[in-house]
């Protein structure tokens, strides 16, 4: 009974992804102690929140990464941005058009998603760069559209992405539904098993019949979906898009892969990680500013907190 | 490569290396079990056995790569001193040329002389390396166009694998006295394995000292002084060449040769052939049914022929669930194997879109034709769960096989999947290619071993990209072969 109770703790201290969680429990403690115990409440629901943010393009990002070496999407802040500002200009605040906005949005990631695919495919560019400068022109067609336009999304909208559910936020069941049905993608089906042969040997998929073109096509057009749907939720929340909305989501969508314990070299990649990594990025920070670090310091402080993670995951028998 | 102690005199009874009752466990699994041996300057010692039998351990425990659970291993230096770990290995002049071969594609040909010898550094370190390799690719392989400033991964498999040999005799800061060759030949066609052969020879004259593994039993003859024989992690025979006989040797490894059937193939394959399936822009043809054979010198197009011929028909989505083709890779580790990957995984990957069900794998059957498969081809392992790594490289490329025969693809491309594969499980792969091929499927067959080509019902020589002949029937042999691969005017290409 003993020994049968340690070896499930020695296999959860092995998954990749406890570190994420681990240290994400830490850093919420630790805030809440200089508070003496108060707001709690109001700190998990606000991680939640914005952890969602960061696990929808996270995600996204995740089944990039896993194709292997080189393979990651650059595009994803100016896909958000595109999104977000798009379709709050054709909602123009009416309640009427709440889902047709979506599906404008949503239409954006895929024409965004195919065009990435197109430039690695036709011009063989390598995916960094063609993604990197493809963002250059998703940004400007933003700037284009939007012309310092203003816009607040629809009221119910704003009240639902702002709002919550039986006390869970509404953007955090959405993000939590998406991360089932990845997790779901990637361990059960026939296209996770592709990705993941595409990531450890691509000329070996191919050989064995793995249609990689195709499984490089989804993989690339589902991570800019994932951007525009967090871009459209992301305007709503926060009462409109900003051109510069996405910005941060650049380095967090890569960050929370590589503390989520999935493997930057690619084949190996975990989904529940993903969800730590986002609730860790937005705790340190919470974390450090309660503390009262100066900007400065937080982020020196954010990017050692990191790489303590990452090392530390790395040498509990995980390989590359 | 003189050395101090002179051949037949009474320091040649000093062992260079001595292992007594060496073992290795790996979890459960005992890879060497009580291993005792000698090799002494001069000899060639011949270690043969199947695959998993646990020559490649043998060997890493012999170059101090591995250090064994229990028992000794001492090597005796040129000076006499007396030692054992991996740095008196080194130091005692004990070098090896893995069967998986083993540089890195990236980097120059003498550039990948500094991994194993420590010794090139400082200002001008690549023209001292230039300068050993190709003295060394010089003595041994006359003819060869191998330049030192080649990139490893623009060589083809045949010379990369040269490369490796001669980096293992190459002159160093301690010279070679022990050289292990482990499935030296696999790659090499019949001419320069001929060259290596000499070579061996040669080295062993003037007082170095070889162990030669192979599946190539006429190889191991050709060379060998003495003879050990492995199975299940021990030495079950060591004895002088001279005192087995091709057939000794078969019955002592544990399997029983099977006589060729080679009267009836005809009458068979008349039955057994069906219409035309295939006709590649090079005039490669095949008919339903039927084993044709790719020959020819290492690196004259055929692999490219597979490649080309397998990519223009395989890729798009509705070659998905019913593949037109599927391939058996020889290059396990650049065509064929997922690292990460259990063995099940591995061995399902063709076949899975047929078991799937909503989009999700469905695992019941997916376990189901891992265990068939198993069973069928005989994969060595306790648990398909474990990682393929774990698999030795016989049994590795047994899942490769079973990958591609458990799709229902009408035609099966073989890219030499015999390379480092035992006599016993080539045995039972022709049978099952034979038994495939009489159910109707086609397969494309290269291989670098003439024997195994001669299996073929018909056969397509490779000379310099281009077919250069096509035989079949009796006309299918050796001399044949040999006469369309090397010919030299005659044909006004």
């Amino acid at each position: 009974m003993a020994s049968s109770r340690l070896s499930l703790l020695l296999a959860i201290l092995r998954r990749p992804w406890f570190w994420a969680f681990a240290a994400s429990t830490i850093a919420f403690f630790a805030t809440l102690t200089l508070s003496e115990g108060r707001g709690g409440g109001e700190l998990l629901s606000a991680a939640l929140t914005f952890a969602s943010f960061s696990a929808i393009v996270g995600i996204g990002q995740m089944f990039v990464i896993t194709l292997g070496p080189g393979n990651v999407d650059l595009s994803i802040p100016a896909t958000m941005t595109l999104a977000g500002t798009l379709s709050l200009k054709f909602m123009d605040g009416q309640t009427a058009l709440i889902l047709p906005g979506l599906g404008n949005a949503l239409a954006v990631g895929i024409a965004a998603g195919a065009f990435n695919y197109l430039l690695i495919r036709l011009l063989r560019i390598p995916p960094i760069i063609a993604t990197l400068s493809a963002s250059f022109l998703y940004q400007s067609l933003a700037i284009w559209w939007n012309r310092g336009l203003r816009i607040k999304p629809p009221e119910a909208l704003a009240d639902f992405a702002t709002g919550s559910t039986g006390g869970i936020p509404n953007l955090t069941i959405i993000g939590i539904l998406i991360a089932v049905v990845s997790w779901v993608l990637l361990e059960r089906s026939i296209f996770g098993r592709w990705v993941s042969a595409f990531g450890q040997n691509t000329r070996a998929a191919r050989l064995s019949g793995v249609p990689v073109e195709a499984v490089r096509a989804a993989t690339y057009i589902s991570s800019a979906v994932l951007a525009s749907l967090t871009g459209y939720l992301l305007a709503s929340f926060s009462g409109g898009a900003a051109l510069n909305m996405g910005t941060e989501y650049l380095l967090i969508s890569i960050a929370v892969v590589v503390i989520g314990g999935s493997s930057i070299a690619g084949g190996n990649s975990n989904v529940p990680g993903i969800w730590g990594g986002a609730l860790l990025m937005f705790l340190v920070v919470s974390m450090l500013n309660s503390y009262g670090f100066g900007a400065g310091v937080r982020l020196i402080m954010t990017g050692a907190i990191i790489i303590a993670i990452v090392a530390a995951a790395s040498g509990k028998g995980r390989s590359v | 490569m003189q050395l101090a102690t002179g051949a037949g005199g009474p320091e040649s009874d000093v062992p260079l290396v001595a292992l007594s009752g060496a073992c290795v466990h790996f979890g459960a699994v005992r890879a060497l079990d009580g291993v005792s041996l000698t090799i002494s300057p001069g000899e060639c010692v011949g270690l043969i056995g199947h695959n998993g039998a646990g020559k490649s351990t043998a060997v890493n425990v012999i170059n101090g790569g591995l250090t064994p659970t229990s028992g000794s291993v001492q090597y005796t230096l040129a000076d006499g001193t007396v030692g054992t770990g991996a740095a008196f290995a080194r130091a005692c002049g004990i070098r090896s040329v893995f069967q998986e071969l083993s540089l890195c594609p990236n980097l120059t040909v003498m550039e990948n002389l500094r991994v194993p010898h420590r010794d090139l550094t400082g200002f001008g370190w690549r023209k001292t390396a230039a300068g050993r390799i190709s003295r060394a690719l010089d003595e041994i392989f006359p003819d060869h166009r191998i330049e030192p400033g080649m990139t490893v991964g623009d060589l083809t498999l045949a010379e990369r694998q040269m490369v490796e040999i001669a980096a293992g005799f190459a002159e160093g800061a301690t010279p070679a006295r022990l050289v292990i060759l482990d499935e030296p030949t696999s790659s090499l066609d019949a001419a320069i394995a001929r060259q290596l052969l000499q070579h061996v020879r040669r080295f062993c004259a003037n007082g170095g000292a070889v162990i030669f593994i192979s599946h190539m039993l006429g190889e191991v003859f050709e060379v060998a002084t003495r003879i050990d024989v492995m199975k299940d992690g021990k030495i079950i025979a060591s004895k002088p060449a001279s005192d087995f006989t091709p057939q000794s040797l078969i019955n002592a490894m544990g399997h029983v040769a099977k006589e060729k059937a080679e009267a009836g193939s005809a009458v068979e394959s008349g039955q057994r052939i069906g219409g035309e399936v295939l006709r590649t822009t090079e005039g490669l043809t095949a008919r339903k049914g039927e084993i044709v054979g790719l020959a020819g010198l290492a690196g004259h197009g055929q692999a490219e022929a597979l490649a080309r011929f397998f990519m223009s028909r395989s890729g798009g989505l509705r070659q998905v669930k019913e593949p037109e083709v599927a391939f058996v890779a020889g290059d396990r580790g650049r065509d064929g194997v997922m690292p990460l990957w259990s063995i099940l995984r591995n061995l399902t990957l063709t076949h899975l879109p047929s078991l799937v069900r909503h989009g999700l794998v469905v695992s019941a059957a997916e376990r189901k034709l891992g265990a068939d498969w198993k069973e069928r081809i005989g994969i060595r392992t306790d648990n398909l769960e474990n990682l393929i790594l774990s698999l030795s490289g016989g049994n590795q490329q047994k899942v490769l096989f079973a990958r591609a025969l458990a799709s229902t693809a009408p035609i099966v491309v073989m890219d030499d999947p015999m390379r480092g594969v035992d006599v016993g499980t080539k045995q039972e792969a022709y049978e099952m290619i034979r038994w495939e091929a009489g159910r109707g499927r086609t397969f494309l067959w290269y291989s670098t071993e003439t024997d195994e080509v001669c299996q073929c019902d018909r056969v397509f020589v490779f000379r310099n990209g281009r077919i250069s002949a096509e035989l079949t029937g009796s006309d299918i042999n050796e001399e044949n072969i040999l006469a369309a691969s090397f010919e030299m005017q005659g044909d006004g290409a």
